[in-house]
C-alpha cells in the first residue's frame, strides 16, 4: 500500500520536475530593451551622499500588554498574585544628522502593589519614564547623550561585573519582559572615538540605585531580623539623593584587536543595592545604606571554536570598609566571569558561564560578625546554563536559563516560551523557580517567590 | 556626450559577450557572484520582506541594508549593517556582519531596549535569515569555491550551471542548478535538489533594474516545499558608491544608527 502511494506521488512529481527544466522567463528589466538601456545609466555620476539636515519625521510606536502571574508556593503575608498589570508603552523619536530626541514612557496599571505613589526613580506608580534623551554629535569623533537613558556595557549574560548601571531585580524575577531588567539612568554620556581607543564617560549627578528587592513584591532575607520577610517588614533604606554630592562616574575604554574586543572599566559611586546598615541608633537598628564603592575592571570577548568566548574581571573596593572589619558593610570583593556560547544545532544555541565573587578580607569579615550571625562563604560561585531553541520559522522561541550556586546550594531557573503571531501579537508564558535550603543565601531567600506568568502584547 | 558614449559602451558590451562564450563554468559563477553581491564599492538599499508561511499567514520586515566591500585585491570580505524599521518588536534593532571568506563571519546585534551590544555566535550559514525562507548565505553570498561547477548548457539568454558541494555533509542540498543571465550575469533562477533528485527550494529574480549602471535585482522570491510558503524581497531606494565610511560598521553606529543612510 505504502509502495503504491510512493509510486503515485512519484508519477505526480515527474511532470513537475520536467517542467522545471525549462529555462525561466527573463525577469522584468532583463529583456532586450532593458539591455540596450544598460549603458545609458553608466555615465551617471554616483549619487553623492545627501548631506541633508532636514528634520526627519517623528516616529511614533509602542505596545500595550497585559501580564498576569501567580505564586507557586503558599504565600503567607504576600498576595497570591505575583504580577497583574496592564502596560502601555509609547515611544517617540525624531531628529536629523545633528541630533535625535527619544522619548519612551510606560503607563502602568498594577493592582498587586500597595503603594501607588509616583516615583520616577523606582518606577513605582502609574508612570515609568524609560527614556527622555537628546543625542548630539558635537564633533566628528564624539557623541553626547543627555537625559534619561538605558545604559549597558560588559560581556556577561544576566551576570554583571563592570556594568554598574541600575537593574530592576523585581521586574526580572516576577516575569516582566527581559528588557525591564535594565532600569534607566539620569546621565550624561560622552563618547569619544579615536584611532586606537574609544572612550565612554558617563556622569550621573545623583545616584541611580537598583530597583532592589525590598519585600514589597518579593520575600527577602532581612539580616537584622535574621528571617525571610515580606510586605510586613519592608527594607527601610537611607536614600542617596543629594544632587552633585551623591553622584556616580562610570568609564569605559575599549577597542577591537582584530576580531577580539578588549575593554577596561572604572566606576566610582555606591553599591547599587543596599550593602550595609547604618550603625545602630537610639531608636533601634539602623536603616540599610548604599556604602561607597569603586570598581576597577577589564573584559575580553572573542570568537573561539565556532562560538563566542568572554572573560571579565572586577575589583570591588568597598571604600567604607577598606579593611573588611566592619560587620555592617559589605567586604571588598574580586569578581570573575568566564563564558562561552555557541550554536549546538541549527536554531539551537547553548551557553555556559562560570562566575565567582571572592571576599578580599575574609578573616576580618568573620571576626567582625556578631555571634550567631549567618556566615557567608568566602567564594560564592555561580554556574549558569542557557539553552535557546527557535521553532516554526523563528516564531516560537523556547528558552531556559539556570543559575546554580554549588557552595550556597541554591539556584534560580528561568523558563520562557514566546510565540510571535503575525507582526503585532506576541504571546509569552514563563516561570521563575527559586530553590535553596538556607534563608540567608542569595537565591535561597527567594524560594517562596517562585511564580509562573502569561502575557499578551500588541505592538504598533 | 551621451550619444557618443552609448555606441562605445555597446561595443564594449558585445566584446565582453563574445569573450564570455569562452568562459569556464567557474568563471561564469565568479562573475555571477560579483554581479549579485559585490556591485560597486558599497551600496545601500531599503528592503521590504514579506514572509508567507505554509498556511498563507504573512509577516513583514522592513530594514535598511548597508554594504561595503573590503578594499584591496583578492579579498572578498565585506561588511554589512542592517537597521530594522519594522515590525514593532524589532524596531531600531541593528545587526552587523563582517563577512570573511576563509573563516567564520563576525556578527553583532544591538538591542535598543537594553542598550545591549550582543555578539552572536557564528551559525550554520544555511539557516533561516530572520525567520524568512532566505538563508544567511542567500543574503551575503555563498562562496563560489565551496562548490564544483559544471556548465550544463547555454540557452539564448542563460548559462545553465550545475553546482555540487565539495563538502556534502555541510549542506542540506545534493546539488543546485543556476540560470545565469548571459549579459548581466545576474542569477535569475536557482533550484535546489535533495538526494532523491527532487526540487525542494527555488529562488527566482522577479524584476531587475539598471541602477547607476549596475543591473540590480529589485524583486526576488524563495519558496521551500519542506517548510511550505515563500518569502518575497523588494529592494527600493538603491544607491551605489555612496562612499560609506568603514567606521559605520562599528559599535558606535550600532548604538547610534547612521541617520544619513537610513532614510
Amino acid at each position: 500500500m505504502q509502495a503504491l502511494v510512493c509510486i503515485a506521488a512519484g508519477a505526480l512529481l515527474l511532470p513537475l520536475s520536467a517542467a522545471a527544466q525549462e529555462p525561466p522567463p527573463l525577469p522584468a528589466g532583463l529583456g532586450q530593451g532593458a539591455e540596450a538601456a544598460l549603458p545609458a545609466g553608466a555615465d551617471q555620476s554616483p549619487a553623492a551622499p545627501t548631506a541633508a539636515t532636514s528634520l526627519a519625521q517623528l516616529q511614533r510606536y509602542g505596545f500595550i500588554e497585559t501580564r498576569l502571574g501567580r505564586r507557586l508556593r503558599d504565600a503567607a503575608g504576600q498576595k497570591d498574585s505575583s504580577l497583574g498589570e496592564v502596560r502601555l508603552q509609547l515611544g517617540l523619536s525624531g531628529g536629523n544628522e545633528r541630533g535625535q530626541l527619544s522619548l519612551v514612557s510606560d503607563f502602568v496599571y498594577d493592582p498587586v502593589l500597595d503603594r501607588h505613589g509616583l516615583d520616577l526613580d523606582t518606577g513605582q506608580g502609574w508612570l515609568d519614564l524609560r527614556e527622555l534623551s537628546l543625542l548630539a554629535h558635537p564633533a566628528g569623533a564624539a557623541d553626547v547623550k543627555i537625559g534619561r537613558q538605558i545604559l549597558t556595557w560588559g560581556t556577561g549574560d544576566l551576570l554583571f561585573i563592570n556594568d554598574l548601571f541600575p537593574k530592576d531585580w523585581n521586574a526580572f524575577m516576577i516575569g516582566r519582559d527581559e528588557d525591564y531588567l535594565k532600569a534607566p539612568s539620569d546621565a550624561v554620556k560622552l563618547s569619544l572615538y579615536g584611532r586606537s581607543l574609544n572612550l565612554d564617560l558617563v556622569y550621573m549627578p545623583v545616584f541611580d540605585g537598583d530597583r532592589f528587592i525590598d519585600g514589597a513584591r518579593l520575600y527577602y532575607f532581612n539580616p537584622q531580623s535574621g528571617a525571610v520577610v515580606g510586605r510586613e517588614q519592608m527594607l527601610e533604606v537611607a536614600r542617596r539623593d543629594a544632587v552633585w554630592r551623591d553622584d556616580e562616574v562610570a568609564l569605559r575604554a575599549y577597542r577591537l584587536l582584530g576580531a577580539r574586543e578588549i575593554a577596561a572599566y572604572y566606576y566610582r559611586g555606591y553599591w547599587k543595592s543596599p550593602a550595609g546598615f547604618a550603625a545602630a541608633v537610639a531608636d533601634g537598628p539602623g536603616r540599610a545604606i548604599f556604602p561607597r564603592l569603586a570598581v576597577y575592571g577589564a573584559s575580553l570577548r572573542t570568537p573561539l571554536g565556532g562560538g563566542i568566548a568572554y572573560a571579565e574581571v572586577g575589583l570591588y573596593d568597598s571604600l567604607d570598609d577598606g579593611d573588611g572589619d566592619d560587620g555592617l558593610i559589605n567586604n571588598s570583593e574580586w569578581r570573575f566571569l568566564l563564558g562561552y556560547e555557541r550554536e549546538l544545532a541549527p536554531a539551537f544555541t547553548g551557553a555556559l558561564q562560570f562566575y565567582r565573587e571572592s571576599m578580599r578580607h575574609y578573616r576580618a569579615y568573620k571576626n567582625s560578625l556578631p555571634g550567631g550571625a549567618a556566615v557567608r562563604v568566602r567564594d560564592r560561585d555561580v554556574l549558569t546554563l542557557r539553552l535557546t531553541r527557535q521553532l516554526l520559522n523563528q516564531t516560537l522561541t523556547l528558552s531556559l536559563f539556570n543559575f546554580w550556586s554549588p557552595a550556597d546550594d541554591d539556584g534560580y531557573l528561568r523558563l520562557r516560551a514566546t510565540y510571535q503571531a503575525g507582526d503585532s501579537w506576541r504571546w509569552e508564558i514563563g516561570a521563575n523557580l527559586f530553590h535553596g535550603q538556607r534563608d540567608a543565601t542569595f537565591f535561597g531567600q527567594l524560594r517562596d517567590n517562585s511564580n509562573a506568568f502569561a502575557a499578551l502584547r500588541f505592538s504598533f | 556626450m551621451r550619444n557618443h558614449f552609448l555606441p562605445l559602451a555597446l561595443s564594449l558590451l558585445m566584446a565582453a559577450g563574445a569573450q564570455a562564450a569562452e568562459m569556464t563554468a567557474q568563471e561564469i559563477v565568479d562573475r555571477a557572484n560579483r554581479a549579485a553581491y559585490y556591485q560597486g564599492a558599497d551600496g545601500r538599499a531599503s528592503v521590504h520582506m514579506q514572509i508567507t508561511d505554509g498556511q498563507g499567514r504573512q509577516r513583514n520586515r522592513h530594514f535598511t541594508l548597508l554594504r561595503r566591500n573590503n578594499p584591496g585585491p583578492g579579498g572578498g570580505g565585506q561588511k554589512f549593517y542592517l537597521y530594522f524599521h519594522s515590525p514593532a518588536d524589532v524596531r531600531k534593532t541593528a545587526f552587523m556582519v563582517w563577512k570573511h571568506i576563509d573563516s567564520d563571519d563576525d556578527r553583532w546585534m544591538y538591542l535598543p531596549a537594553l542598550d545591549l551590544v550582543k555578539r552572536i555566535a557564528a551559525s550554520d550559514e544555511r539557516t533561516s535569515f530572520i525567520g524568512s525562507h532566505f538563508f544567511y548565505e542567500d543574503v551575503s553570498g555563498r562562496t563560489p569555491a565551496e562548490d564544483r561547477h559544471e556548465l550544463l548548457e547555454q540557452t539564448a539568454d542563460y548559462y545553465v550551471i550545475r553546482s555540487t558541494p565539495k563538502q556534502p555533509q555541510a549542506v542540506e542540498f545534493a546539488h543546485y542548478k543556476n540560470w545565469i543571465h548571459k549579459t548581466s550575469f545576474i542569477p535569475v533562477k536557482s533550484e535546489y535538489f535533495d538526494g532523491d533528485g527532487r526540487i525542494y527550494r527555488t529562488y527566482q529574480a522577479l524584476q531587475v533594474e539598471v541602477i547607476e549602471g549596475f543591473a540590480t535585482v529589485i524583486r526576488a522570491s524563495i519558496s521551500d516545499t519542506r517548510i511550505g510558503g515563500h518569502t518575497t524581497l523588494g529592494y527600493s531606494n538603491v544607491d551605489y558608491n555612496l562612499d560609506i565610511a568603514e567606521a559605520i560598521f562599528t559599535e558606535r553606529y550600532l548604538r547610534n544608527p547612521p541617520r544619513q543612510y537610513l532614510r
